[in-house]
């Protein structure tokens, strides 16, 4: 079974894995972050995303093995010293989440968003989150949140 | 998902000689068709060769007339490049129409051809540019490389390295989205090229097909208007759940006035 060494976040991490273990299960099973959800089974829901060397992408589409060497950022990492990322906050603030099932993923594909753009305007912002669904909040106040998270990156 | 050994090779060389030496190996390029298809037992390859750490793969290349994708190159790297916007507009466009911010970051140029899902985007964009499809074995023309459903012109074991489109001198590109997958259930590349004017169609038949009469009335008169008029036989098109072939063979004009109406 092949080893895997990485970072995960901002951790030392390895791992002896079978080569069909996807990302997101040695995330939940063999790191016990599980922050990161499994919500479908076809890639389309995006409960999984989490980051990559800084991009983010669906770790259920991934092989642990893919990650071999390299930096891995999911949900529970982006919090510093007890303190909200401003994304967090936002989603909190503007009550862009109800069950939160797809909280992790929506803040995860958000922050990606504002990194490449830091003022997103509402759609935008839609079309950035195809990736990602939500069943209960009909996305209105997830829009508003990354919106609010988006300008609070930017230090507004 | 079935078991299976995992090689990550660092030159293509040595990934030619794993996936010839494998039972019955795959190679895997950003994985979003083929994990996908793995995790639903679709296919059980014994060996996965991962082409993600071979350099010479990726990057993208401009000169006076050609643009150059590495097959390894993906869907958002070719979306945002400013050098591929400003060159074939319509290029990047597409590939920031393909399925989710998450897919294109891992999705590849050189996966999505050599998978030859119907239902891809960039088929239709290659074969109406006229591209080349560059092999670690050889060089094949758009014209020769889609066969049919999920079959294209490439050997057993041989790897796309590269893409090169020659710069036309206007193209675009128009799809009708399925809601749920964003695959195209029609998309129209049309493209101005040196060599006359081409109309690829993806999504509507079991694999990329140009339509010469289109192409034909787009020469005499580049407008919407010349290419309302004709309609694309239904029979040996696509019927699913999604849509009947007599709905596709609709959508093809519809589609086609669009990208007209798009090229830049």
């Amino acid at each position: 079974m092949p080893n895997i060494s990485l970072t995960v976040n901002g951790k030392s991490v390895q791992g002896t894995v079978e080569p069909r273990t996807l990302l997101v299960q040695f995330l939940r099973e063999n790191l016990d972050l599980t922050g990161t959800h499994v919500g479908c089974d076809t890639s389309q829901c995006g409960a999984c995303v989490v980051h990559v060397d800084g991009i983010s992408v669906k770790s259920c589409t991934l092989l642990a093995v893919q990650v071999d060497g390299r930096d891995v950022v999911t949900i529970e990492g982006i919090a510093k010293n007890g303190t909200l990322h401003p994304m967090q906050e936002a989603f909190r603030e503007h009550h862009g989440l109800q069950c939160g099932f797809c909280t992790p993923g929506m803040i995860m594909s958000a922050i990606d968003l504002a990194k490449r753009n830091s003022d997103p305007d509402e759609h935008q912002v839609r079309e950035w989150l195809e990736g990602n669904i939500c069943r209960c909040t009909g996305y209105h106040n997830i829009v508003k949140a990354v919106q609010a998270g988006a300008r609070a990156m930017r230090g507004k | 998902m079935h078991e299976f050994s995992y090689h990550r090779p660092k030159t293509l060389a040595d990934a030619a000689k794993t996936l010839s030496a494998a039972s019955d190996g795959k190679l895997v390029a950003g994985g979003m068709t083929l994990i996908p298809t793995m995790k639903q037992r679709l296919a059980s390859p014994s060996d996965l060769i991962d082409l993600d750490q071979i350099p010479e793969l990726r990057g993208i290349k401009i000169t006076a007339d050609t643009v150059t994708i590495g097959a390894m190159t993906t869907h958002g790297t070719v979306a945002a490049s400013t050098d591929v916007q400003k060159a074939i507009p319509a290029l990047a466009k597409l590939a920031d129409g393909i399925g989710d911010p998450q897919v294109r970051n891992r999705g590849t140029i050189g996966g999505s051809l050599a998978n030859a899902d119907p239902a891809a985007d960039y088929p239709a964009a290659v074969l109406a540019l006229g591209s080349t499809i560059k092999t670690d074995r050889r060089d094949l023309s758009a014209d020769q490389f889609f066969k049919g459903l999920f079959e294209t012109a490439l050997d057993d074991g041989e790897i796309i390295t590269s893409i090169s489109f020659p710069i036309p001198e206007k193209a675009g590109y128009a799809k009708f989205p399925n809601p749920a997958s964003r695959y195209a259930m029609v998309g129209v590349f049309v493209a101005e090229t040196k060599g006359g004017i081409r109309v690829a169609v993806t999504g509507a038949g079991p694999s990329a097909f140009r339509v010469k009469p289109m192409e034909e009335v787009l020469a005499k008169s580049f407008t919407p208007e010349a290419v309302a008029g004709i309609t694309v036989p239904s029979n040996g098109l696509n019927s699913d759940i999604h849509g009947s072939a007599a709905y596709r063979a609709h959508l093809v004009t519809v589609m086609a006035k669009r990208a007209v109406a798009a090229c830049r």
